[in-house]
């Protein structure tokens, strides 16, 4: 198609074969009062203006940080091997998979990332991908309520507030009752958990790692959970899943989570990548795209995207869930880094993460004015108490060259002199050092 | 095209045969043609209560998904367990070992509202034309 907008001529014509004098009279069906004063569009701008304004605009941000953020994103190395695979035009100009016959590369790509989304969490079935992390956790949620036809959700505080807001938000105008367990500890109390399940609970929402970096072995609450009939929902990390216990190990129904950490850039905040899995009795009631492996008339393997009866463009008003895309290019990225890494390369990764963590902590712990909370095991994030407002450290650290952390009181109420500090593979021995010497100097 | 004249048949192709107070129900042969090959069967919750053409189970084929609406008001009183990891039994036997579910009927009269297999027939006639 050509990009060349209309001449004068060219409007002209076309108005003439529809059978109408001018534009305003096209859309004489609409009343003046509905339409748009302006469109307030500045004039066009040459190549090399847009090129200059929006340099200009980039530089003013700060690039070369050491970055210490993490709160549900986190700086991972990529392999230049992810871009070169990924940007191959095959992959990169390819429109939904929908005619099987003529997308065997694309669905043989989105196969293997339900494989490998499968393997981390330790469960039976993977969608084609969601959006982002807090999609597919809402995704999850109402999956639960539409197998157990309850409406009670008991959801773990530690639970990143982004998502819980997502939560929130997206349910606004259902009938959910949502209960919120309090955090002891940098965990969320078992005896509150308890106490709330009821025969009225659809499902369980736990974070592991949790927001603050903490992780443990919840077999105990899904037990609980089953025993009342409802679903147990752990949103992961899936860098951590390297090494820590999986969700399906410990017998979580759903797994979700935020798979940017997988070969994606943080680049402001997206797109990045849900991903979701779940027991394979629960594959019905999964919302998105599913490819599935098959034979064709010649017992050749092939795929094809399976159990489409579930989906919008089928059963309409019925489907299961209104997604009715994927993220397919990051997906693409999650499952071409995945497979440069290996298994073994996935669990040096996460080890990586952990030992730098813990070497971090005990660097910070000898500063006499902080204070590391280690009441519980963290994977590559864990909390600071600092003498004064974590806010206030923030920007002093960023004239020494330090993003140094997330400032808690952000999200929690009485947190303020609180950082949560995340130490991916990234950072080195010497880099861990003069932030904690650059910390002690703002302090 | 097989129409058993001992049962009674909805508008939407769904057959049930009436035994005492309770009812079996499943779809014509008519209506497994058409879906073609039947590949999951998600049925009613055992207890669950019903009126006369309310939606009561989902049957689906590899393109499409249809409701099937029950025949009469009641209660579900049993559903067939072998659809479950068998669903193509609604495609080789829709009468007998492919039926969907056992209703208990809470009002005989709702049977005037049915069709029996002759007026079944003219009904599909009809369809095709």
């Amino acid at each position: 198609m050509s990009y060349v907008p209309h001449t004068k001529e060219d409007i002209q014509e076309m108005l003439k074969v529809i059978g109408v004098s001018s534009i305003d009279e096209l859309f004489g069906d609409i009343p003046p009062a509905l339409r748009p004063k302006s469109f307030n569009i500045p004039p066009g701008k040459s190549e090399f203006e847009v090129t200059k304004h929006l340099h200009r605009l980039a530089t003013k941000n700060a690039t070369n940080l050491i970055n210490f953020v993490g709160a549900g994103f986190y700086d991972h190395f990529i392999p230049a091997a992810v871009d070169a695979i990924v940007n191959r035009p095959e992959f990169y100009t390819a429109y939904t998979p929908y005619q099987p016959e003529c997308s065997q590369g694309w669905l043989q790509a989105i196969y293997e990332y339900q494989t490998i989304i499968c393997e981390l969490t330790g469960l039976d079935v993977s969608n084609a991908s969601l959006y982002d992390g807090g999609t597919a956790l809402y995704e999850a949620l109402m999956m639960a309520i539409r197998l157990t036809g309850r409406n009670k959700i008991i959801m773990d505080s530690g639970v990143n507030l982004i998502y819980r807001t997502m939560l929130y938000t997206y349910t606004s105008n259902l009938s959910i009752e949502f209960v919120e367990i309090p955090i002891e500890h940098g965990k969320s109390s078992r005896s509150d958990f308890s106490k709330h399940l009821d025969d009225k609970t659809a499902a369980v929402i736990i974070q592991n790692p949790n927001f603050f970096g903490v992780v443990d072995d919840y077999s105990d609450v899904v037990e609980q959970v089953h025993k009342f009939g409802a679903l147990a929902i752990a949103s992961v990390y899936p860098v951590s899943l390297g090494m820590l216990k999986s969700p399906g190990e410990m017998g979580f129904d759903i797994a979700t989570g935020e798979g940017q950490s997988l070969g994606i850039p943080l680049s402001f905040g997206g797109p990045y990548l849900g991903f979701m899995s779940a027991k394979k009795g629960l594959v019905r009631q999964m919302p998105g795209r599913i490819v599935g492996q098959t034979v064709d008339s010649q017992g050749k393997r092939a795929f094809v995207l399976t159990l489409q009866t579930r989906e919008q463009h089928i059963r309409r008003e019925k489907a299961t869930s209104n997604i009715c895309s994927n993220e397919a290019l990051c997906a693409l990225r999650a499952v071409v880094f995945a497979a440069l890494l290996g298994r073994d390369g996935l669990k040096e990764l996460a080890q990586l993460n952990y030992q730098k963590s813990e070497y971090a902590k005990n660097v910070l712990s000898r500063v006499s004015s902080v204070q590391v909370k280690k009441s519980s095991s963290t994977f590559n994030e864990f909390t600071v108490l600092l003498p004064r407002d974590a806010d206030d450290v923030v920007h002093r650290m960023i004239e020494k060259g330090f993003a140094c952390g997330f400032p808690l009181g952000r999200f929690y109420k009485g947190m303020d002199n609180y950082l949560l500090v995340a130490v991916t593979e990234k950072r080195t021995k010497e880099q861990i050092n003069s932030f904690v010497d650059a910390l002690e100097a703002v302090l | 095209m097989n129409i058993p004249e001992n049962l009674l048949y909805t508008k939407d192709h769904e057959w049930a045969r009436v035994e005492g107070k309770t009812a079996y129900v499943g779809i014509t042969d008519y209506a497994q043609g058409s879906l073609g090959d039947i590949t999951f069967v998600d049925l009613p919750k055992v207890g669950k209560a019903l009126k006369q053409a309310d939606p009561a189970a989902v049957v689906e084929s590899v393109k499409a998904a249809s409701d099937v609406y029950s025949p009469f008001s009641g209660t579900v009183l049993s559903v067939n367990p072998e659809l479950a990891s068998h669903p193509e039994l609604v495609n080789k036997s829709c009468y007998e070992k492919g039926f969907f579910f056992v209703i208990q009927l809470d009002n005989e009269q709702e049977k005037a509202k049915l069709m029996d297999n002759n007026a079944y027939q003219v009904y599909l006639e009809g369809l095709s034309k």
